[in-house]
């Protein structure tokens, strides 16, 4: 499956600013929101997230048609990363202790702002190094 | 306001942008590959430093065999494709890579248009051997080897079209 590059700066930016609210109110209500649009990405697909689908219904029709697509495999790799970072937060937050919440949230939001500002691919750096480590932790 | 969280905030932001810059600085920058690296072996409970040399033919904890297996050099064998006359353009690729696309179009034109260059492809996710012996961290990992397979520039990240053909001029000079 295909995917909008601008989508997903598009998404990255709205996953900053939402994780920059939740950091900056301490709210995990906030956080909870972002936890659940990184979820439903996983779950279907990222044309189909929340952010997704506002891109392509409210952005897209303004930008026009996309100049190039990219494989829908590594965004939504780096959406289960961001799950696994909100989850944790969540923890932090709800059960403490709170340090946990800010600084899974902060890690989050590290590289939503690098995907936003810079086009940063997180599945590209930090996938296959993941592997790596899996791979020597089971032979080892 | 939760004060702490206000200045995570803060630091988060000023951190990730100056990571940025420089990330974005190498992203596809050809250099010449690093000298072996000391390695960190234990020998009698202690962690000490084993230094080693660029010995032709030294053999690399990894491989099976103990000749032909130095670091910078790979055969045909070891990419699973003939080398190029003169130069060979490997590039370690996965699924999960959005810039791999592009970087296999560039180098393709560029293997299409100078004689003599191969472009190769490898999966890294089957290949973890070969990412493990070259300390390939990120993809798309750019190789640019000499007639005789030996590894003389290396780019992480999307490489442009003439930083790849200078690359390859400094494998066939």
């Amino acid at each position: 499956m295909q995917v909008d590059p601008r989508g997903q700066r598009f998404a990255a930016a709205l996953t900053t600013l939402v994780l920059a609210t939740a950091l900056a109110t301490g709210n995990p209500w906030v956080l909870g929101f972002q936890a659940l649009v990184f979820a439903v990405a996983v779950a279907m697909g990222v044309r189909r997230s929340p952010y997704g689908l506002l891109f392509a219904f409210v952005v897209r029709p303004r930008l026009g048609p996309a100049a190039s697509s990219e494989d829908a495999r590594p965004p939504r790799f780096a959406q289960g990363v961001g799950l696994a970072f909100a989850a944790l937060g969540l923890v932090g937050y709800l059960a403490g202790p709170e340090w946990l919440g800010i600084a899974a949230t902060a890690l989050a939001l590290f590289a939503a702002f690098l995907s936003a500002a810079f086009g940063y691919c997180a599945g590209c750096e930090t996938y296959l190094l993941g592997r790596r480590l899996l791979a020597s932790g089971r032979t080892a | 306001m939760d004060l702490p969280g206000v200045v995570v905030l803060a630091t988060t932001l000023l951190l990730a942008t100056v990571a940025g810059l420089v990330w974005r600085r190498g992203l596809g920058r050809f250099r010449a590959p690093a000298p072996p690296r000391g390695r960190a072996v234990p020998t009698g409970g202690r962690w000490t430093v084993h230094r080693r040399e660029s010995t032709p033919g030294e053999g690399e904890d990894m491989a099976g065999s103990d000749e032909d297996t130095a670091v910078g050099v790979l055969t045909a064998e070891d990419i699973g494709a003939a080398l190029g006359e003169r130069a060979t353009l490997v590039q370690f690729s996965t699924a999960f890579c959005q810039p791999c696309r592009a970087t296999r179009r560039i180098l393709g034109e560029v293997a299409d248009m100078v004689g003599g260059v191969a472009h190769v492809e490898v999966d890294a996710e089957s290949r973890l051997d070969l990412v493990r012996r070259l300390d390939i961290l990120r993809t798309p990992t750019v190789l640019v080897l000499d007639a005789s397979g030996r590894v003389v520039r290396r780019a992480g990240g999307q490489p442009r079209k003439p930083d790849v053909i200078a690359a390859i001029g400094a494998a066939v000079s």
